[in-house]
Order: C-alpha cells, then sequence, then structure tokens
C-alpha cells in the first residue's frame, strides 16, 4: 500500500480545530460528555484529527427530517453541523442534497460553493463536490463552472436518479471530461435501502459493471463508489474494480468487524472513511472503524482513515 | 450498562460450535462495552422450520446460553405454522430451560388468531415476545409482518410486552403504528441508521419503549449503537435505551430462572 505525506493545501489549510471542538462541546452539552465517557471506556478514541470523510452531504434531503440537516441560508444547523464532521474528520467532503432532483445544477452548485464559504470554519472542514447530469445539454459548462467557479475538487453523481446507465455513452464522456480537469469522481450507488424508499421514488441501485470496460479507457480518471458495499457483494467484481482504481466508502459497509472482514475477503480493496452524514448519524462509521480496529493492522487503518483518500486527491 | 436486544450465531461468525460463534460475537460486542446479548434463531436459519428444525435452532441456542450464561439471554424461535411443536419448545426452553423470551419471525403474519396459543403460552410463564417487523416498499414475505399486524396483536393481549423488531424498516410508519399500545416497544437493531429514527421515536413512544439492539453479526454493533448515541436526545433517554429498558423488560423472567442481570 502507497503511503503519501498530507501535503495537500486541503488539509494544510490554517484550522483552529481547537476552538471548533471546544464550541462543540459547549453545544453538546453535558450529557454528551458523559456519554462520550461511558464509550471511552471501552477503548474510543479520538479519531477527528487524522480522518477525511469522503462522502456527507449539506442540505434538506427530499423527504426525511434530518436532525444535523444544514437548510440554505440559516447559520445555525450549518456550525452545528460543522461541529459534529470537526469532531470526527480533519477534512469532509460535501455534496448538496439539491444535487439529487435539481433541475438547474448550476444553481445548486452555486448554493453549494455558498455553504462551504459561509463562513472560515465550514472552509476549513469542507470540500465540495458540485452536481451535474451528462444527460442534460450543457454540462459541460456546469462542469467548467464548478471547477474553475466554485473550486470544486469533484464531482458528485446520480446515476440512478438522473436516469442513465453506466454504459451511456454521455456518462463516458462526462468521465473523461473531468479526468481531464484533473476531478475526482464520485458516484452514489445508493441513497438508501431499496427496501425503504418511498413508493412514488422507488430507485434502483446503480451497477457499475460497466466501468469495467470504461475505465481503462481514460487514463487519470480518479473514482469513488459512494454506498456501494450494502449492495455489492460480488467479490470478484469487487476485486476486478479495486485493481482499476476504484475507491468505496465505509458508510454502508454493514457486517460485525464488516471492515475487518471486507479486507479479508477482498484484499485488493481500497476503503475510504465515509461517514454519509447526515442522512446517517455521523457515529456510525466512527464507530465502525472501532469496531474493525483490532483486527485491522496499523497501515490498513491509516488507509482508510485517509491515505485512500488523500491519493485520490494526489493523483 | 448496554444490553443488546437482537443478535444471532450465524455462520459468519468464527468458530464451529455455538458456543464458539457466541464466544466471537461476545468479544467483538464486548470492543464497545456490551454486556448482554440476546440470542435467538440457529446457525442456518429457516423461515417455515418444522418441529425437528425448531429443536435443532433452539438447542444450538441453549448450548451457546450454557457456555456464556453470564453474556447470553436465549429467547426462544417458534413457528406458528407449528402450533403444538412452538408450544412444546416454550415449555422445553422457557418453562423448563434457560430462555427468557419468545422470538417469532416471518412464518406467518402475527395479526392472524391462529397465533394466539403461542402468545397464550409465553403469557402464562410472563415472558415477552419479540415479532421481527417490516414494512417493505419492495413488498413483504407473505408470512412477514409489519407493525400494524402487531399492534392488532397487542390488542389481543394488553397484559402481555412485547417488541417490535426492526421497528418497521420504514420507522416513520412503524412508529406510529404501535404508539397507541404501550405494551410494544420498539427495537432499534436491523436497519441502516439513519439519522433520526430514535429522535422520533422518544418523541412519539417515550423513551421507556425503546430498545437498542444490533441484529449481528448481519449488523455491525457499531452502525447500531449509532443510533443511540448520535440521537439528540438526553443521556437518560439514551441510558435507557442502551439497556436499563430491556434488562427491566427481561427481569422477572431472568429473575425466575436465577439468571443475574
Amino acid at each position: 500500500m502507497k503511503e503519501s505525506t498530507p501535503n495537500l493545501d486541503a488539509l494544510t489549510k490554517p484550522f483552529d480545530r481547537r476552538g471548533f471542538l471546544k464550541r462543540s462541546v459547549a453545544a453538546m452539552g453535558a450529557s454528551a460528555m458523559s456519554l462520550s465517557g461511558t464509550l471511552a471506556s471501552s477503548g474510543r478514541e479520538d479519531l477527528g484529527g487524522t480522518v477525511i470523510d469522503t462522502n456527507a452531504y449539506l442540505g434538506v434531503f427530499p423527504y426525511r427530517d434530518l436532525p444535523l440537516g444544514t437548510p440554505f441560508g440559516e447559520t445555525g444547523p450549518m456550525e452545528r453541523f460543522g461541529e459534529a464532521m470537526a469532531e470526527r474528520s480533519l477534512s469532509t467532503w460535501v455534496a448538496s442534497f439539491e444535487g439529487l432532483l435539481a433541475r438547474d445544477y448550476d444553481q445548486a452548485n452555486e448554493r453549494l460553493a455558498a455553504m462551504v464559504t459561509s463562513s472560515p470554519e465550514a472552509e476549513r472542514q469542507f470540500q465540495a463536490f458540485g452536481a451535474l447530469n451528462p444527460k442534460v445539454p450543457g454540462w459541460r459548462e456546469t462542469l467548467r463552472r464548478l471547477h474553475n467557479d466554485f473550486r470544486m475538487r469533484g464531482i458528485r453523481l446520480y446515476p440512478g436518479y438522473h436516469g442513465y446507465s453506466l454504459d451511456d455513452p454521455d456518462f463516458a464522456s462526462l468521465i473523461e471530461a473531468a479526468a481531464e480537469r484533473n476531478l475526482i469522481v464520485q458516484i452514489v450507488v445508493r441513497m438508501e435501502d431499496v427496501r425503504t424508499h418511498p413508493p412514488a421514488l422507488s430507485i434502483p441501485d446503480v451497477d457499475p459493471r460497466p466501468l469495467l470496460e470504461l475505465l481503462p479507457q481514460i487514463p487519470g480518471v480518479r473514482l469513488q463508489l459512494l454506498n456501494a458495499m450494502r449492495s455489492l457483494s460480488d467479490t470478484l467484481l469487487l476485486a476486478r474494480l479495486s485493481i482499476l482504481g476504484v475507491r468505496f466508502d465505509i458508510a454502508m459497509l454493514e457486517g460485525m468487524s464488516g471492515i475487518a472482514r471486507m479486507m479479508e475477503r477482498v484484499p485488493e480493496i481500497q476503503l475510504c472513511y465515509g461517514s454519509y452524514a447526515p442522512f446517517f448519524y455521523p457515529e456510525s462509521s466512527a464507530l465502525k472503524i472501532e469496531e474493525s480496529a483490532p483486527d485491522l493492522d496499523s497501515r490498513n487503518l491509516a488507509a482508510i482513515r485517509s491515505h485512500h483518500a488523500e491519493n485520490l486527491l494526489l493523483r | 450498562m448496554i444490553w443488546d436486544l437482537h443478535t444471532h450465531l450465524t455462520r459468519s461468525l468464527h468458530g464451529q460450535t455455538p458456543a464458539e460463534k457466541a464466544a466471537h460475537l461476545i468479544e467483538v460486542g464486548s470492543r464497545h462495552g456490551i454486556e448482554k446479548f440476546c440470542c435467538y434463531m440457529g446457525v442456518q436459519w429457516t423461515q417455515d422450520p418444522d418441529p425437528e428444525d425448531l429443536t435443532r435452532q433452539n438447542d444450538e441456542i441453549l448450548e451457546a446460553v450454557e457456555a456464556h450464561p453470564d453474556q447470553l439471554l436465549g429467547f426462544v424461535y417458534v413457528n406458528p405454522l407449528q402450533l403444538e411443536a412452538s408450544i412444546d419448545e416454550i415449555h422445553r426452553c422457557v418453562r423448563d430451560g434457560p430462555m427468557v423470551a419468545v422470538k417469532l419471525w416471518v412464518a406467518k403474519r402475527c395479526s392472524d388468531r391462529e397465533i394466539d396459543p403461542i402468545v397464550e403460552t409465553a403469557a402464562k410463564l410472563g415472558v415477552a415476545v419479540f415479532q421481527h417487523t417490516w414494512i417493505k416498499s419492495t413488498g413483504n414475505l407473505p408470512g412477514e409482518s409489519s407493525p400494524e399486524d402487531l399492534a392488532r396483536l397487542a390488542t389481543r393481549f394488553p397484559e402481555t410486552s412485547f417488541v417490535c423488531g426492526h421497528a418497521g424498516g420504514n420507522w416513520e410508519i412503524g412508529i406510529p403504528s404501535v404508539r397507541d399500545h404501550p405494551n410494544i416497544s420498539l427495537g432499534l437493531g436491523g436497519f441502516d441508521p439513519t439519522a433520526g429514527v430514535t429522535e422520533m421515536a422518544v418523541r412519539e413512544l417515550g423513551a421507556e419503549r425503546v430498545l437498542f439492539g444490533s441484529d449481528a453479526p448481519g449488523r455491525s454493533f457499531a452502525s447500531q449503537l449509532a443510533k443511540v448515541t448520535g440521537a439528540q436526545i438526553s443521556e437518560a433517554d439514551k441510558s435507557l435505551i442502551l439497556g436499563k429498558n430491556l434488562q427491566k423488560l427481561l427481569n422477572p423472567a431472568m429473575k425466575a430462572r436465577g439468571l443475574s442481570s
């Protein structure tokens, strides 16, 4: 496994972590601290300083009232979410829930850019990933704007919600254009368990198999599949995708000591930390790391916490 | 104090025997400070077990409980399509054995009155009934109960304690389905850690009716614990949900069997 040093501007911006955490602790109150004490007694540790969270969201989910959701323009929720993320990660890659169903991606991306620059703390914590749809004419201009105007590090795509499959030629063109711009491409395999979709919004999981043919044709592409680990169980497919450089995240990786067991099954797999907050409780992935930690060596742990994500930024 | 309402001894666990598999479950659960693990169904499950299979599955739990009496609490697995055998199993494992509650899965919807002899038997022994529930957008199994099915059953047995397993999966529908039935507690285990579930459960049912469970090893302890530790509720409510409520629910049956809590 290639080790790297986190000397990227995304990770070295001046960051008043102590100040952020101090405010966070005050906001959480004594009750939460008491619980933290309980957890500490079972071997917990602070994860925040070394983690890059590659899977989080800003904004409001269309049909769930999420306790840590961040309505556009409201500073209180944004600060609360920022504190929650800073407690568990040094850097958090965020997209906007708006990207799921919006028709005007430029507006959605502009609002996302405004949110991540709404305060110095937010600017230090969050890396924005824009939304776009290769089936919408003019997507190249949307890509240009999110990269050049909003300085976004990557794009987060929702093929299931936007109505295309990964063997679509327009998708291939988008991946190629993103690679030329050195942007990270995240593809969301699912937003939630197919068993809990509202009846009017039943979205099948994205099938990643076309990537096996596509990726060798696009050198330099930097790609991560998000929320893939609950629906992708084919060990061979996971291995082949991993060999092609595809990263995954742990938000939907389930099972007791699931991270360690996945690495036993697919040693090639490159798992990144992802909380899927605020849709999921942010504690979930932090506790998963701790649950699997005794079964993992320190190099693998460091890779999951940050190195795989850093390598995505560096490539 | 953390007590887990919902675990199994399935094949993915290390070890060959149920006792060895339980040791693996306990070892990983203890990383989070979990002290007690309610455990049910065998190493290999069947949705409509015949009498012989029921006995096999319950024997596997009995073996594990015998090996780990301070950590494991067994629930007897029964099948409403095998009434006589199910009642015999309740007598064997609960009345005459160490198990402390009854587990119903997906053989028959629990709103059906044919299930009543099982609940009557549990009621006579003063033990709770755990019913798996889901409301699947993709469609339930023919015998799979919803929280609404459980609400009907609980109406017929107002003195018996029930647990609504999985909170119905679609918890925004599951929680109001059982709201008016104080003899139903809500099990939080076995579905994604979607934020807001515990807050809604506490708001609508009261913290006293909400129980932490993991559904490990199919689920991580981590994701399921996060539903409680990450919820925007009071520390006192978290403490109830993580263990005190379950202790209170099972305490009479445990005391009767000389089990320490």
